[in-house]
């Protein structure tokens, strides 16, 4: 390797054997060997996570194929596993969430980057963060004694009467199930967006903002047509988060979906979703072949997450590089 | 003014006050949750909540002592994977490596971070469970201590970045070593950096409760050593909540205060250390 950039090159022709004992007896080479070792074992924890869960889903890989997305019984007794019902379910959540998590994120976001004065702007992302420590277990506990009973309660009965006539809203007020867990789901992510919306909104060059007010646009005119715009790569890319966040969650979705395997198109119905039913029936799971259909269903949501937080990453970068690449720290 | 300008006005004008609302709602929502853990925890909290194992199905009364233990000892087991391997391995990112290796485990710590906490929770039951054959503290701490690598490894590694070059070059060109220059002087210098990181990573799996249900699983009793199954506060509260049993709710909402009331203590705490002008990286 190379000596590195902060070492003053030594002179001489034997400069670099003696340079390397040298920092051997000093003593470099062995911290460089340790640090090295432990930055490695992060690597190799994450390749062996990703071959544990390739090599525990073997059977289910071998005996369904492509049928396991395809079908929709789980049926511990008859070996027969299906995982539609669950991949609907988490669908069908996370899709909720951000219909209703995307708008009042992003409002949020605008009023904290564009409106708020610093001070106010950095107590309020203060009190974000700690919205987005809080453990999910809390929400699913305050989602099984709160949102429960107040869907079933008024929510649903208010959506039925209303907007009954769509399917979405159809079927018995169970209180748990899609919509429910949809709800709660945006609650919890509503400060991932926010926090890296306001991020990205604040790496817009300050020239954008005055360029259009110059041009005689309202304050929100030059927020919505050019500084969201401006943005708009890293704010998908916040929504990709949350999306990525809801598809993994799972504690408030176990407590609150209902936990039956059920295809529907109302949201008023219970479901279950892949990191529920794996929370609920790992324990239980009699047989390798149940056990490793599980697993298969954790391989499947280890992807997804993979490729979402992959773009994400990808699209947050691009922006406030654009940002900053255009004289705006 | 023309109708055309005062309508833009007013639609500007109020756009930008449902943007307000939007934030003013995302906000309420955190005392909102604070509020309604004190209301139904703090009536239900009492000593015997800190001191009582749990009572038997069916009898009221006992409380959680095994699983506050319970917890205290996965956390610490969980430190002890998370801290050293993020620590060092940052140092290793931030002061020996070259571009490419650092890209490389700066991807994998990434992937790391965004693997769903359930998932990590069956990596570490084939990996610590099906060995041993029982659900233990280690491997309850493992999983846990899985989830705080990538946390403490980027955010302190970003804070070791954050330490200027010429801090380094007057330590060399004082004849110290490369070591040495980062033992005496640059770690000195980022501390506060890094104990934020370290605490908001303990933080962020004080309550992770996914990874722990089959792991470190349940337990009712005390859960001696570091081989047994163990109880701990995230899974009791999942366990009270969903039973039936009214006395077993109460229990939940106390401990589910307690635990939140630790993770933002945490949390303030943290961003208090960090002195003015540094700003915390995003895990």
């Amino acid at each position: 390797m190379a000596t590195t950039t902060t070492s003053v090159p030594s002179a001489g022709p034997v400069a670099g054997s003696r340079s390397f004992l040298a920092k051997l007896r000093e003593g470099d080479e062995i911290a460089r060997l340790i640090t090295f070792l432990f930055a490695a074992s992060v690597v190799l924890l994450t390749l062996l996570l990703v071959f544990e869960l390739w090599l525990g889903s073997t059977l289910p890989r071998h005996k369904f194929g492509f049928n396991f997305f395809r079908t929709s019984v789980w049926d511990p007794i008859f070996d027969q596993f299906g995982a539609l019902p669950f991949i609907y379910g988490t669908l069908v959540t996370a899709g909720v969430a951000l219909i209703l998590a995307v708008p009042l994120g992003i409002g949020a976001a605008i009023f904290l980057a564009e409106l708020a004065p610093t001070r106010l702007s950095d107590t309020l992302e203060f009190f974000i963060d700690l919205l987005a420590a809080v453990p999910s277990v809390i929400y699913g506990l305050l989602g099984v004694f709160i949102v429960v009973p107040l869907m079933r309660g008024y929510i649903q009965p208010g959506l039925k009467s209303t907007l009954g006539f769509l399917s979405l809203f159809k079927g018995p007020a169970y209180g748990v199930g899609f919509l429910t867990a949809g709800i709660v789901l945006a609650i919890m992510v509503i400060p991932y967006i926010i926090s890296v919306s306001r991020e990205v909104l604040l790496s817009v060059p300050r020239d954008q903002r005055e360029a259009a007010l110059s041009l005689g646009s309202t304050r929100w005119e030059s927020t919505w047509q050019v500084v969201v715009p401006f943005a708009r790569a890293g704010i998908m890319g916040s929504i990709f988060l949350a999306l990525a966040r809801a598809l993994g969650e799972t504690m408030a979705v176990t407590m609150v979906i209902g936990n039956t395997p059920t295809i529907s198109a109302s949201l008023f119905s219970p479901g279950y979703s892949i990191a529920a039913v794996i929370a609920n029936e790992f324990t239980e799971a009699t047989g390798d072949l149940y056990l490793q259909s599980l697993i298969e269903l954790g391989l499947v949501l280890f992807l997804l997450t993979f490729v979402l937080n992959g773009a994400a990453r990808l699209l947050i970068v691009a922006t406030s590089q654009r940002g900053s690449g255009m004289g705006n720290t | 003014m023309s109708a055309r300008l005062r309508w833009r006005k007013f639609v500007s004008n109020f756009m930008l006050t449902m943007t307000g609302v939007c934030a003013l709602v995302a906000v309420a929502v955190l005392f909102f949750i604070l509020g309604y853990l004190v209301y139904h925890g703090g009536a239900s909290i009492s000593w015997n909540f800190f001191t009582k194992l749990p009572a038997p199905v069916g009898e009221t009364g006992g409380g959680m002592a095994n699983a506050i233990i319970g917890s205290a000892k996965l956390l610490l087991f969980a430190s002890l994977i998370g801290v050293p391997i993020g620590f060092f391995g940052a140092i290793y990112l931030a002061e020996f490596s070259g571009s490419t290796t650092a890209f490389v485990v700066r991807y994998a710590a990434d992937l790391l971070n965004g693997v769903p906490s359930i998932v990590i929770g069956i990596f570490a039951y084939s990996l610590v469970v099906l060995p041993f054959k029982h659900f233990s503290t280690l491997a309850g701490g493992f999983a846990l201590g899985l989830m705080m690598i990538p946390i403490t490894l980027r955010s302190t590694e970003e804070f070791l970045r954050s330490v200027p070059n010429a801090l380094r070059e007057a330590a060399m060109a004082l004849g110290a070593s490369k070591w040495k220059t980062i033992a005496t002087v640059i770690v000195p210098a980022a501390y506060r950096g890094i104990l934020t990181a370290v605490l908001l990573a303990f933080a962020r799996v004080a309550g992770e409760t996914a990874p722990l249900l089959f792991t470190a699983f349940g337990n009712r009793f005390w859960s001696p050593g570091w081989n047994q199954p163990t109880a701990s506060l995230p899974v009791m509260i999942f366990t009270y909540a969903i039973a039936p049993y009214e006395d077993w709710h109460r229990q939940a909402w106390a401990a589910g205060l307690v635990l939140l009331g630790l993770i933002l203590v945490i949390n303030i705490v943290a961003r208090g250390i960090l002195s003015r002008g540094i700003s915390v990286p995003r895990s």
